[in-house]
């Protein structure tokens, strides 16, 4: 019963602050309610009983990502009502658009049963008196290593992406070079002149 | 009342279509496209969730924290690709971006 009381709160306020995410004016109030959305989102987790999922929803998504997002819509200055304007023109094949989808989807969930067999085809069935999160790092570094390291490495193109993308060089800036600095020998800069008293240079 | 995988999948589905929603209505702003695609790929995640929970297979779960993975990194491609827009045009608007082209 409490575990149902959740479950709608967390739904409601899910799609509540996803629809505040589409609408809201102001693009900071829009990534702080998606911020919203996946702080219920990780409740819906937690209720499935994904635990582990749950909290790598909070500290990986909204502690980073999010952030990732609140930086570069404060960083940009940019006038949103300008980019607001075609609202009204494509609202009607959006919702036409909507409508349709979401009845496939809900009709496709209303008809759907599970096969005789589906039970058999499991992939990694849940071991008993595990813990989620122990349970998920066992067949994550062992079956399923393969697929942890093509992660690591998307997070790897990702980034080094990401640095060759926004990194740009000023030709009006003068930089300290260390390479240079320290490859300077004595000979090529100090030059020393014997001067006889009483004589200029 | 229990609530079984189908309650899941309903949240999934309506949040998956707000998505969808989102991006129609704001077809100029690409940090809010951004934002629905991210909806979109909640949705996807809740729905790996609920039935990795309903059919007590951790499979899905593994999946998803490569979903996880694989949307990390492309809102921090996109975002890279937005500023290096916006420095270029001093907009973001989405109507000039095929000049991104060759």
């Amino acid at each position: 019963m409490v575990a149902a009381l959740f479950f709608y709160m967390f739904a409601a306020l899910l799609i509540i602050s996803a629809l505040l995410v589409i609408t809201v004016r102001n693009p900071v109030h829009s990534v702080l309610f998606l911020i919203l959305a996946f702080f219920n989102g990780a409740g819906l987790f937690l209720l499935a009983g994904a635990e582990f999922l749950s909290m790598l929803l909070v500290i990986v998504y909204v502690g980073a990502v999010m952030v990732l997002f609140l930086f570069v819509v404060m960083m940009l200055d940019i006038d949103f009502s300008e980019l607001r304007a075609g609202m009204a023109v494509y609202l009607p094949t959006g919702l036409a658009v909507s409508i349709v989808l979401a009845t496939e989807l809900l009709m496709v969930f209303g008809a759907w049963i599970s096969a005789p067999g589906a039970l058999k085809l499991r992939a990694a069935p849940a071991p008993e008196g595990l813990s989620n999160t122990e349970a998920l790092g066992r067949i994550l570094y062992t079956a399923n290593a393969y697929y942890f390291e093509m992660a690591g490495l998307v997070l790897l193109v990702a980034m080094i992406g990401a640095i060759v993308l926004s990194l740009h060089h000023r030709p009006d800036v003068r930089r300290q070079n260390p390479a240079e600095q320290s490859a300077r020998r004595r000979d090529e800069c100090v030059d020393l002149v014997d001067i006889k008293p009483g004589q200029g240079i | 009342m229990a609530i079984g995988v189908e309650h899941f999948l309903t949240v999934a589905a309506v949040l998956f279509t707000i998505g969808v929603f989102g991006i129609f209505i704001n077809r100029k702003n690409v940090i809010v496209i951004l934002m629905s695609v991210e909806l979109m790929l909640l949705a996807v995640n809740i729905n790996f969730v609920a039935f990795s929970a309903h059919l007590g297979d951790l499979m899905g779960q593994v999946f998803s924290m490569l979903i996880l993975t694989v949307a990390a990194a492309e809102a921090a491609i996109g975002l890279a690709i937005l500023i290096v827009y916006y420095r270029n045009r001093a907009s973001i608007a989405v109507d000039g971006i095929n000049s991104m082209k060759g």
